[in-house]
């Protein structure tokens, strides 16, 4: 193999497993440092940076980052990177004067965002503090999107919410509430903005089309309709029989909702087995504690019709072969089930619609009526209309919407600037050495053998007594310093330096987990199988260093599994390795401005 | 010389032994020793051998004397029991441990000044007893504990790390070995697992006294150039005479060996040392010739390493042998027979009178 060219800002920025599954790219391992070191409100900006909500997100993340976790590879449960990230949103002190200013002068470009949600809100964080003004239409009359209508209050408290939207809209936006946007020609066509953030999310629930659909309708609801009814207090029960249809992640809200609104039994019904549900496994895990009963190989038949309303659903139940890679190879019914209701909700997905733009006003829509958006500037066909969030590439969730977010601010501002929106500044990967002195680190290089902490729960019986009482108490400041000393470092990098070895071995004895290895260069497979611990994990590149002085042999690092205990370094007597923390730079619009007047002369 | 110890976290696939345990599970205390001393390797070498073998921990027993290399025993399998000698005396130690006990695998670990100075006189005489033991000697050159001054086995023409040239001949242990008669003696580097694991292997299981002096560069006091046992003059000056390879009992011998080309050396237990040649025509079963061949070879100021003589022939009697040592330990022996009672040392005494 070539030896690896670690000076791509990929190579290092992959070993940190968390921030490079995250969208947003948070700097997660230095945010939990300072978490450990009780520095909240720094822990909190920092993570404010790239995603924006850390209150919010701290509670329903999709949380990308813990399944990608390297913890969770070296014991079974990752670190909990999402709940710490609350920790320092409850703790951190104020903020005041420590959020990005926004100037007086304003640069005379007018914004305007479609949809009050994550992703416009995103755009006006990163737009405001360069002079734009920026104005955000909301067919309700409060804004939040998706973060208000579909996530309910015993997960996410409207206070947290309010508070980090109110952040955003304190910096100067002007909200237009209750003004729906019918049409995107007319709103171009007032020649008022500059350019169009769409960020109207993904707010239509599939149907199902079953014989009864239409006799039921009075109590067939569509999952996110429903939950967005319950949000703004239209609707505040529901039968004591619930079925929810779908088994994802709006079906656990649903579940949930249900029990608090009335509901005796709730059932989720599951088309395929467990392996094949959507949900994330920590949502199941919720709706599981509160004794909401999932039935699998369930596929809906007909809604069934009593005295006009609606009695139950018919399911025919479903056998599945399954191939040695869990694959469904063949499938067939083995029986019929009625279970009765007095109220179905269908949360089966949901997609976006846009009946409200225009086919002729250059905004090209392909073959399934979705807007065609470039997926790097999140521009659309028509020069200064960009979508984000779920309205760009349908439904995923708050950080991927954020990310969109920040990318599109810096499309926009390069479209104002009538620069090309492709050429954008790349992104860049700082180290620096954390050597102290013999035996000392600038970070906790010690292994922690603790479990996960287990997050603590209001009870069973509390919780239910009104629709808002948070689930979640939030990890205690003992548990958090505990919780923190889990995390790997993974940004605290190995560094070799291939010139100074003297292959003593010292490295390879002393490394806990063998992942070093000094051995003939050969072809990828053959090295791959024959290091000290075999590098099965081919997601993961191997380091390869160059040729030794010594024996022209290479040294090569598996990173899959290194715990970052820095012993290499330790014991190294020629500082060949070093632990060095790698800064990853993520350019957001402010940088990108900054690169853009360093350009431009200025007038004297 | 780490702050830390080694965290306990292990690679999730590391391979179990016949025993179900981990390489991790022969591992000893933390090391103490300088950061890229040749020694740690060794243990390295020593934990992985053991491991290989199955070894339970507690039928080891770990010898030494003093000096850095004796630190060492400390630093792997530490359920093993462990007596640390004093300053060249760990061959009376390992000579009593083994008459009283001839279950355990004895294995003794040394330095060039602990075994070619100070304690000379008692290599020579473990070696004469043929003791049923594997002796490492970790051999650098210097005194690393007293900071540097050359030793008993400084190369002519070496220079210490200050600029003085050592001007004394060295007494190579290997020579002395072949010599004195010792039926396994061979020679390794620290740098060098792939030859030096199967060796020591080879010796813990062979019967009698196995030898193996590794060139274990001091990375303090001995790593500069002008040094004639540093990590780079080793690499330049090292050559395998053969290629040992050691199969245990019961395991079949892999097929990468075309027949003809390997030729194996029984062990008592049934394992088998399994000889390759490499280049030139190399007899490791000839005393003479091996004699010979060390001594060409250092002539031109290289390193000869492999398995450089094995007794194949069984014939060389040792230690149990010679002295008709019981089967059993001595601590397990019922007081009737270990003692002679006062009338049967009546008859002893009686025999002098």
């Amino acid at each position: 193999m070539d030896a690896t060219d670690t000076s791509h800002p990929d190579y290092y920025h992959r070993v940190v497993d968390c921030q490079w599954a995250c969208p947003a790219h948070t700097d997660v391992p230095e945010y939990i440092r300072l978490i450990a070191q009780g520095l909240f409100t720094e822990a909190y900006l920092l993570n404010r940076q790239s995603n924006v909500f850390p209150a919010i997100l701290g509670r329903v993340c999709d949380r990308p980052c813990e399944p990608a976790c390297r913890r969770g590879r070296i014991e079974s449960k990752p670190v909990a990177i999402c709940r710490l990230k609350r920790v320092a949103a409850d703790n951190r002190g104020d903020i005041t004067g420590r959020l990005p200013s926004v100037p007086r002068l304003k640069n005379g470009k007018r914004i305007a965002c479609i949809g009050a949600g994550c992703a416009s809100l995103t755009v006006a964080n990163d737009l405001l503090p360069l002079g734009y003004e920026v104005t955000i239409f909301e067919q309700y009359d409060r804004p939040g999107g998706l973060m208000r209508s579909n996530i309910p209050s015993f997960r996410l408290p409207e206070a947290v919410l309010d508070e980090e939207v109110g952040m955003i809209l304190g910096m100067g936006v002007e909200l237009r509430l209750g003004e729906r946007i019918d049409s995107l020609g007319a709103l171009i066509q007032t020649g008022r903005f500059d350019a169009v953030f769409v960020g109207s999310g993904a707010p239509k629930g599939k149907e199902l089309r079953l014989p009864g659909r239409d006799e039921a309708a009075a109590n067939v609801h569509i999952g996110i309709s429903w939950l967005e009814s319950v949000a703004f207090g239209h609707v505040d029960r529901i039968g004591g029989r619930v079925l929810i249809i779908g088994v994802g992640n709006t079906a656990m809200d649903c579940c949930r909702t249900s029990l608090r609104l009335g509901a005796q039994t709730v059932r989720v019904i599951a088309r395929k087995p467990r392996g094949f549900f959507k949900a994330s496994p920590w949502e199941l895990e919720d709706a599981e504690e509160e004794n909401v009963e999932i039935l699998v190989n369930r596929l809906p038949k007909a809604f069934v019709i009593e005295n006009g309303r609606l009695a139950g659903m018919r399911f025919e139940c479903m056998e599945y072969e399954l191939d040695a890679r869990g694959r469904i190879v063949a499938e067939r019914v083995a029986g019929e089930q009625f279970l009765p209701a007095d109220d179905v909700i269908l949360a089966i997905g949901q997609e976006n619609a846009f009946p409200w733009i225009e086919r002729d006003i250059g905004v090209e829509f392909d073959q399934w009526n979705v807007p065609v958006v470039d997926a790097k500037t999140f521009q659309s066909t028509r020069p200064g209309v960009f979508f984000g969030g779920d309205a760009a590439f349908g439904p995923k969730n708050i950080i991927w919407a954020v990310e969109h977010g920040h990318q599109a601010a810096i499309s926009i501002h390069r479209h104002c600037q009538g620069e090309p929106l492709t050429e954008r500044l790349p992104p860049g990967v700082n180290l620096q050495s954390r050597k102290m002195g013999m035996h000392e680190w600038a970070y906790a290089n010690d292994y922690a053998p603790i479990e996960r902490r287990l997050m603590p729960h209001v009870s069973l019986k509390e919780r239910f007594k009104k629709l808002n009482i948070e689930v979640e108490l939030g990890f205690s400041a003992e548990q958090a310093a505990e919780e923190a000393q889990r995390c790997l470092n993974c940004d605290v990098q190995t560094v070799f330096s291939a010139k100074l070895c003297i292959e003593c071995d010292a490295c390879i004895d002393i490394c806990p987990v063998d992942c070093l290895t000094i051995t003939n260069n050969g072809p990828e497979p053959e090295l791959r199988a024959h290091l000290k611990a075999p590098a099965e994990n081919l997601a993961q590149p191997l380091y390869v260093s160059a040729a030794l002085p010594q024996t022209g042999r290479v040294m090569v690092k598996d990173e899959d599994l290194c715990v970052h205990c820095g012993l290499c370094a330790e014991r190294c007597p020629t500082a060949a390795w070093d632990m060095q923390k790698s800064l990853l730079s993520w350019p957001h619009v402010e940088d990108e401005a900054r690169a853009l007047e360093q350009r431009q002369p200025k007038i004297a | 010389m780490t702050y830390i110890a080694k965290p306990k976290v292990t690679h999730p696939s590391l391979p179990h032994n016949a025993l179900g345990l981990t390489r991790r599970a022969y591992e000893g205390a933390l090391s103490t020793l300088c950061a890229g001393c040749g020694h740690d390797s060794i243990t390295a070498a020593i934990v992985e051998a053991c491991w290989r073998l199955s070894l339970e921990p507690q039928n080891l027993v770990k010898l030494s004397g003093i000096g850095c290399s004796s630190k060492t025993t400390a630093y792997f399998v530490s359920g093993a029991h462990g007596f640390n000698a004093v300053h060249g005396r760990m061959p009376s130690i390992a000579t009593g441990a083994n008459a009283a006990n001839r279950r355990l695998s004895y294995i003794g670990v040394s330095g060039d000044g602990d075994t070619l100075s100070i304690g000379l006189g008692q290599f020579c005489h473990a070696i004469r007893r043929n003791l049923d033991m594997l002796y490492i000697i970790e051999n650098n050159g210097v005194y690393g504990l007293t900071k540097g001054q050359f030793s008993a086995s400084a190369d002519i023409g070496s220079r210490a790390k200050k600029g003085e040239t050592n001007r004394q001949p060295p007494i190579d242990p290997v020579l002395l070995a072949l010599d004195l008669g010792a039926p396994f003696v061979a020679r390794s580097f620290s740098g060098d697992k792939r030859q030096l694991v199967p060796l020591i292997e080879a010796g813990l299981q062979h019967r009698g006294f196995a030898l193996i002096d590794v060139l274990s560069p001091c990375v303090t006091f001995n790593d500069h150039e002008g040094s004639t046992k540093s990590y780079a003059y080793t690499r330049e000056h090292y050559e395998p005479a053969v290629l040992a390879d050691f199969v245990p009992r019961e395991q079949p011998i892999s097929v990468d060996y075309p027949a003809g080309e390997a030729r194996e050396i029984a062990l008592h237990d049934g394992s088998r040392i399994l000889l390759r040649k490499i280049g030139a025509d190399y007899d490791p079963t000839n005393r003479a010739a091996a004699s010979a061949a060390v001594r060409a070879r250092e002539a031109s100021g290289e390193y000869l390493t492999g398995l450089i003589y094995v007794d194949a022939t069984g014939r060389h009697p040792e230690f149990h042998q010679v002295n008709a040592t019981p089967e059993e330990p001595l601590n397990s022996l019922p007081m009737e027979q270990l003692s002679p009672g006062s009338l049967g040392l009546r008859k002893i005494l009686a025999r002098y009178r």
